[in-house]
């Protein structure tokens, strides 16, 4: 439980005077299958900058520093019924609450309650010139100066090295229920499409080995009327796939390289060159384990963007949908705002960022 | 409050306003502008009418490349521009700049698409707030972000403010229910954030952009998340003899587990105006009262109907009611609704503030308020978003007596300051604009801000877009006044 804040902004100074890029690093539950690798020589250490900074179980919010681990967290927020709904990936214990915010990765949950994106409410920030800066804070309605906390989701350290995270939080739900159908994976995402309309307390909708599985949370009354409207077999909790569904990209070495992760509209159509070997958020993300699909083609002709998880070890090429040179541009002058010795996890996002 | 051009940041050399005429006619013929002073008046200032300026020129583009072309002469001849929806905003975000083309959105009106079944709708940036729910009805659906302007303000002014709304609580901001997008940047280039899946690629700028109060780019398309209505919403009105009870009832409600799809307060000053204005039934004599909304199944709104009664009748509620109805519900809604008219018949002028502080700090904050007003000798009304800590005090004052316009200011510089003290933020929802800058620097640093500045500046360089708004410009004011651009362009 210590703070090294000013360890670590010391070593980011140093780097940048030496103009030795950093590899941030915090639980490395994520290193092997996202995004692009960078220069592992000068790693910068978060696992033991950790602690819960501070938790008013009343006001939902929730501070700790960027290498407590999600495990921890959860088992302290239950205490209180208490949950990070966005479900992140644990990594067997060792994935942090900071790399948690820059991989922005979320559980099936995701298009009901929303991403760590969607949850974070602030961070402290080392910038590439070894500032330590606070955006954000600790409360939900805050519109004050452009939204960094945010920009981190998914920046994968590009930005910068996040030392401290403030969050939303949500009470646990009060009954939860799975409900299952045999499906093939097209009936099945039109299924989804359709319940995804309907008032109910949805939470989960994903399609793996020819079931559709759809889980219902929320108040009790609800979740049973609910239940019974959906019909299909009910799921005992021990079988359910919600748990192994965060966890799904992490455990995915042995299923198949390359796979790819698609983000679209949920009723978006399947491709033809290729099945799904998972659909999830309701159909809103489909994960293909396949040589034969142009995924970045895919994904574009659809609105959505496509990423490689896994990458095949001799893979040269982008692993995020690649951008237009306007954008390319923008994102670039956005780093060098933040960074501008491109010390920070160069390489990581996209090779030229 | 007086005198906007001594608040403008950065003086800039005079534009040739013949020269940027003929440049705007040229790159897009059909444009419709406005040149007269007199047809520019209704543009300007926002609602925040204290705060006024008159453009240069007024466009009012009708299209994606009538924009583009208004973005395009601009920025070549390094003219600022502003751009403006409704003009329902309430911290001058969207007060013209003297030496600059005022970018009206209003005609780009059009809803272009509704898609049901990925629960979404693709919309131009003048399209207002209500008219989406209202075209998304006939599917079961709604957009969720609702401020009290929506019936007029624009969802394009909702994204350059990530503007809230009584039921952001539950459903949270416009940030939160955006899946996509369009912008053009201030050279006039294009680019889309986002997606029609989540978490779009790269960086999040989407997230960057919404709450930019028009600083980074101009929104020229947007497509929104659509919820399915709930199937049935109920309002329970409770009155309490101190402001304590209820700011404790607020925590309370929270802490049972319950996410109410709006929690809102008000004090006995603005409960008497809102009763006399829309004679709801609200109790007069309380100190404050709460109207907690539950949505949801119908088995879902009546068990938590029964929790917050229960929970409400044990911290003291001195009355309590529950809509029977829609009818009912709407009726307990209007002196809501209402409260800021209302209040804005107790004297001739009112000031709102928008500040944001923790859920458990409500009551002792009302309170600091009420003993800061009265240093002022000016009365004080809250009507405001408690389940989220959005306070809007509305400060009383008569602008027509002397030193008031003053007090009033000064004692909402306090309120500011005072929530940023306790752990909060200097603006919830309204945004920065030019009323709030200089509470900036209670709220960041000086290095902060400096990141901040950067980030505009990593987007528009020569800062032509929104000038002398939402952030202190700190770093590049001498470069600024000098743009070189600007002086060959005056020749």
């Amino acid at each position: 439980m210590t703070d090294l804040t000013a360890s670590l902004c010391e070593r980011v100074r140093s780097a940048r005077a030496a103009g030795t890029p950093l590899r941030i690093r915090g639980g490395d539950s994520k290193r092997l299958w996202l995004g692009r690798p960078c220069a592992e020589d000068n790693t910068l250490d978060l696992a033991q900058h950790r602690g819960v900074v501070a938790w008013e179980p009343g006001e939902l919010v929730l501070v700790a520093r960027a290498g407590t681990t999600i495990t921890e967290l959860e088992a302290l927020l239950a205490t209180e019924g208490q949950v990070l709904a966005f479900e992140p990936p644990v990594g067997g214990g060792t994935a942090t609450l900071g790399g948690t915010l820059a991989s922005n990765c979320s559980g099936p949950a995701r298009p009901w309650n929303g991403a760590v994106r969607d949850a974070v409410l602030g961070v402290k920030l080392l910038t590439g010139t070894g500032e330590c800066l606070n955006f954000g804070g600790r409360v939900v309605k805050n519109v004050a100066g452009y939204d960094v906390s945010r920009l981190q989701a998914g920046a994968l350290g590009s930005l910068g090295v996040i030392t401290e995270v403030s969050l939303k939080l949500m009470p646990a739900p009060e009954a939860s229920r799975t409900l299952a159908l045999e499906l093939d994976a097209e009936t099945a995402l039109g299924h989804m499409t359709r319940s995804a309309r309907e008032p109910m307390p949805l939470t989960g909708a994903c399609w793996l080995d020819g079931r559709l599985f759809l889980r219902l949370s929320g108040a009790a009354a609800a979740v049973e009327a609910s239940a019974r409207r959906l019909g299909g077999d009910a799921v005992a909790p021990a079988e359910a796939p919600w748990h192994a569904l965060r966890e799904f990209a992490a455990g995915a070495q042995a299923a198949a390289r390359p796979l790819w992760r698609v983000s679209l509209a949920s009723n978006a159509p399947l491709p033809s060159a290729a099945a799904p070997l998972l659909v999830d958020w309701g159909g809103a993300l489909r994960w293909f384990a396949a040589e034969d699909l142009d995924a970045f083609r895919y994904a574009d002709e659809h609105g959505g963007h496509a990423s490689l998880w896994w990458p095949p070890a001799d893979w040269q090429e982008e692993t995020a949908q690649p951008l237009s040179s306007t954008l390319q541009a923008l994102h670039q002058r956005l780093k060098l705002a933040f960074d501008p010795e491109r010390i920070l996890n160069p390489g990581r996002l996209y090779r030229w960022l | 409050m007086q005198g906007s051009q001594a608040n403008m940041a950065t003086p800039l050399p005079p534009v040739d306003r013949d020269r940027l005429l003929a440049a705007l006619r040229a790159a897009a013929p059909g444009l419709q502008l406005i040149t007269e002073v007199e047809s520019q008046r209704p543009f300007e200032c926002d609602a925040l009418s204290l705060y006024r300026q008159l453009p240069l020129i007024t466009a009012l583009p009708a299209t994606i490349e009538e924009v583009q072309a208004v973005l395009r002469a601009c920025h070549a001849l390094a003219v600022p521009v502003v751009a403006r929806g409704a003009g329902t905003g309430l911290c001058a975000g969207a007060m013209p700049h003297p030496e600059g083309v005022l970018l009206v959105l209003s005609k780009l009106d059009r809803i272009l698409a509704i898609d049901p079944d990925a629960r979404s709708a693709r919309v131009q940036p003048g399209v207002a707030n209500l008219a989406i729910s209202r075209a998304a009805a006939r599917h079961g659906l709604y957009y969720a972000p609702d401020p009290s302007s929506q019936i007029a303000c624009t969802i394009g002014g909702n994204v350059a403010e990530n503007s809230g709304g009584v039921h952001c609580l539950k459903y949270g901001l416009t940030t939160h229910n955006l899946l996509a997008l369009t912008v053009l940047t201030v050279e006039g280039d294009r680019i889309t954030l986002g997606g029609s899946g989540f978490d779009g690629p790269g960086l999040d700028l989407m997230a960057l952009l919404t709450g930019s109060e028009g600083l980074l780019g101009v929104v020229v398309e947007i497509t929104v998340k659509l919820l399915p209505q709930p199937e049935l919403a109920r309002v329970i009105l409770a009155g309490f003899a101190s402001v304590r009870e209820a700011g404790d009832a607020v925590g309370a409600i929270i802490a049972a587990g319950i996410i109410p799809a709006g929690l809102e307060m008000m004090d006995q000053l603005a409960i008497r105006a809102a009763e006399d204005f829309a004679a709801a039934g609200y109790p007069r004599d309380a100190a404050a009262l709460l109207l907690c909304e539950l949505d949801g199944t119908r088995e879902e709104v009546a068990a938590q109907v029964v929790t917050v009664q229960t929970l409400l009748q044990q911290l003291g509620a001195t009355s309590l009611r529950v809509s029977a109805d829609e009818r009912e519900r709407a009726l307990l809604w209007a002196g809501r609704k209402s409260a800021f008219p209302a209040v804005g018949r107790l004297a001739p002028d009112y000031y709102c503030m928008d500040g944001t502080i923790p859920r458990g700090q409500v009551a002792p904050v009302l309170e600091e308020i009420s003993r800061l007003a009265e240093g002022y000798g000016l009365a004080v009304a809250n009507v405001f978003h408690a389940g989220d800590g959005n306070l809007h005090p509305l400060i009383l004052f008569d602008a027509s007596s002397p030193g008031q316009i003053h007090k009033a200011e000064a004692l909402g510089a306090e309120i500011l300051e005072l929530s940023v003290r306790v752990g909060g933020c200097i603006t919830g929802e309204h945004g920065v604009g030019l009323e709030k800058l200089r509470q900036m620097p209670s709220q960041f640093s000086t290095a902060e801000l400096h990141q901040l500045e950067d980030i505009k500046a990593a987007f528009d360089p020569a800062l032509t877009l929104n000038p002398g708004k939402g952030i202190p410009i700190l770093k590049r004011c001498q470069e600024y006044r000098a743009l070189p651009a600007r002086e060959a362009a005056v020749d």
